[in-house]
């Protein structure tokens, strides 16, 4: 499954690059794309698991930018 | 200015005068570290959060941490002004960096309007305002003038001109009436217009287009990638240098203050945001660019791509030409006038629905009268014979001519294209061709491209003699008529192999017949997709609308793109390697490295949103 999610508070481009680099080497995430342009987080991964992956998602945004939210729909 | 933004300027302000005001104050010793602590505080508490927030996270590489190291440091060492001074401009350059990219996403916005707001739908009688995702497939939308159509559909009343502009980059207006398709993202200017819906606004064109060109940024060019790697060992590679700069060279030498004064130069150059910004900004701007003129780019490769074509393939029907058939060429006999031949044609031809005839009373500029025309017969193979005006009139190929006993002249022209001979009572009144026409911008494409030293080749289905008349009009440099699917595959195989290793093969074709050639290519361009799904899916690049010269405005983006990311990175790291040296060897200080850092990140920036004005 293939989710877009916006970001709120993402202020640096190098976050962006780390939030991406951190996401993709979870567990069940097959490919991740982080845009600091767009503001914007486009998770695949995992069907079954989808959202105990999210919250993983929302641990590594956290720990790169502390400020920065997750849009979550 | 965002709130935001305002406040980190107040903030900037205060911090700068108080910092002017501890600079001048006849204070002594100790007493000043105080008085310089308020300004840096208020300037840079929350990089100080951040960094505290992230060391607990063990982030050790973290910008905001380094900063803090790299001022904290220069406190130590009783450098107190530069402190916050380094500070103050780290965070006037992360203004000036917020600023600039927030300008560009609301010009990158903007490029890219094309999304509707609401849709007014008939429903019980009224008309009812919702969200376009609301509307199903048949229900009916009124589009008044000025409106935007929110989803694809077929007109059922009323007629008016449509600016496709924001879709095709084409200002020429187009014309709709009861019964046409009409395309969501067309702007509708004239009259009010009912429309049927057709498709839900997921599938619709205008939604399809906005996703493909926010997900562009997920399919990254190879400067991007290059940058990504990069970036991922240049900070721990600073700090580690910074370490080692602090510790080694004072063992041997002493005078530990300046060595480590020298490290904190490292720290505060150690972020590559100056790149990590405007090499995907530079891409983004170049494919909102391209969009705003109906050139879809599916990504940042592929921009790169499209700037190292070497050799153009192009499909001829519905690529280089119309696909339409239309008259070309009139050559009445002697004594016969263009008008008298086109008007014994057009009556022959009058009750036909062949797309010879059609193209036949398009050309015939006036109203036939059907009234003057009887005895229609239609001699498959040959052509036909009709009475009209009391004459008998004969149109169609020589073979109908030979049958009448009609003998033809000699005509030095061999016109590519279909034929029509056209005699009245036996008297031979001259010969209409009419072939499937040139585009008028497919020289000019042709030619452009040939300028650039790129290698231009044409296969088509078509027999020999269209397929090369078309090809010496244009001036292709290689043409391969009478193939088959199968046979361009094969052809383009060939000339993948004969290309050279650095060089990019595009193809371009129309997406109806050759998906499987637009996939084989390294570079898949597909023209006229304006609303055929099946084009935008099997390209990597959609002209939106028919104008085979759209490639050379591809190609100019994406050469000026890919210029102004090599400036970007050649520029930020030459100043940053610059700042390294200088650093080391002590002919630099932390004012000048953080105008390095974040100095540079503020230039690269407004370089690459140059993207943003292709025009």
């Amino acid at each position: 499954m293939k989710k877009t999610f916006d970001l709120i508070d993402l202020d640096c481009a190098n976050c962006a690059r780390k939030m991406e680099d951190a996401i993709k080497k979870l567990d069940g995430v097959s490919d991740a794309n982080v845009s600091f342009m767009t503001q914007k987080m486009t998770v695949e991964a995992d069907d079954s698991r989808f959202d105990a992956i999210m919250k993983e998602v929302v641990k590594c945004v956290r720990r790169v930018e502390p400020d920065c939210e997750i849009v979550l729909k | 200015m965002t709130r935001k933004q305002k406040k980190a300027l107040y903030r900037i302000l205060i911090a700068g005068a108080l910092l002017l005001i501890a600079a001048l104050l006849p204070v002594e010793g100790l007493w000043r570290l105080p008085l310089f602590l308020i300004p840096y505080v208020i300037v840079g508490w929350d990089v100080l959060r951040k960094a505290a927030l992230n060391i607990a996270h063990g982030q050790v590489f973290d910008e905001n941490f380094l900063m803090c190291v790299a001022t904290i440091g220069a406190l130590v060492l009783g450098e107190y002004a530069e402190a916050v001074g380094v500070m103050l401009f780290y965070q006037v350059g992360e203004l000036f960096q917020s600023i600039a990219v927030g300008r560009s996403r609301r010009s990158i916005a903007q490029l890219m309007d094309i999304r509707p707001d609401s849709a007014n739908v008939l429903r019980d009688g009224e008309l009812t305002e919702v969200s376009p995702e609301e509307v199903a497939v048949g229900e009916l939308i009124a589009v008044r003038p000025g409106e935007k159509i929110p989803l694809d559909g077929v007109v059922t009343e009323g007629s008016s001109s449509l600016d496709t502009a924001a879709l095709t980059g084409e200002s020429v207006p187009r014309h709709v009436e009861t019964g046409d398709e009409v395309i969501s993202g067309c702007v509708n200017k004239t009259g009010l217009l009912t429309v049927r819906v057709t498709k839900p606004y997921g599938e619709s064109t205008v939604a399809k287009i906005l996703d493909l060109v926010e997900n562009a940024a997920s399919r990254k060019a190879k400067a991007e990638n290059f940058i990504t790697r990069f970036a991922r060992y240049y900070t721990p590679a600073v700090v580690i240098g910074a370490a080692l700069l602090a510790v080694i060279p004072p063992l041997f030498l002493g005078n530990w203050a300046e060595w480590v004064h020298r490290a904190l130069i490292f720290l505060v150059i150690s972020c590559p945001c100056a790149l990590v910004i405007s090499i995907p900004l530079s891409f983004f701007g170049g494919i909102g660019g391209a969009s705003a003129r109906g050139i879809l780019v599916k990504g940042g490769n592929y921009l790169e791509l499209l700037s190292k074509t070497s050799v153009a393939v192009f499909d001829k029907t519905g690529t280089l030409t119309e696909g339409v058939f239309a008259l070309t060429a009139l050559e009445p006999a002697e004594g016969v006038t263009e008008v008298e031949l086109l008007e014994a044609a057009a009556l022959a031809e009058g009750h036909s629905n062949h797309p010879i005839a059609q193209s036949l009373r398009q050309a015939y500029d006036g109203v036939i009268d059907l009234t003057r025309v009887a005895d229609v017969t239609e001699i498959p193979g040959r052509g036909v014979s009709a009475k009209a005006d009391g004459r008998t009139i004969l149109a169609g190929n020589e073979k109908l001519m030979a049958g009448s006993g009609i003998a033809l002249p000699e005509s030095e022209r061999t016109d590519a294209g279909t034929v029509v001979h056209v005699a009245a009572e036996g008297q031979y009144l001259g010969r209409a061709v009419i072939a499937d026409r040139v585009k008028a911008t497919a020289a000019e494409a042709v030619s452009a491209l040939r300028q650039r030293g790129i290698r231009t080749v044409m296969l088509t289905g078509d027999s020999q003699a269209v397929g090369e008349a078309v090809a010496n009009q244009l001036g292709l440099d290689e043409t391969h008529t009478r193939l088959l699917p199968a046979d361009k595959v094969e052809h383009v195989e060939r000339l993948l192999r004969e290309r050279d290793p650095g060089g990019v093969l595009a193809y371009v074709g129309d997406g109806v017949n050759d998906a499987p050639v637009l996939s084989r290519a390294d570079l898949g361009i597909a023209m006229g997709a304006m609303g055929s799904d099946a084009a935008i899916e099997a390209a990597d690049v959609v002209l939106m609308d028919d104008d085979p010269a759209k490639l050379i405005t591809a190609m100019d983006i994406s050469r000026k793109c890919m210029r102004i990311v090599r400036e970007n990175i050649v520029f930020a790291l030459g100043v940053k390697g610059l700042f390294l040296l200088l650093g080391a060897l002590g002919a630099a200080n932390l004012w000048e490295a953080v105008f390095a850092d974040v100095g540079v990140a503020v230039i690269a920036i407004l370089n690459a949103s140059r993207m943003l004005r292709t025009k």
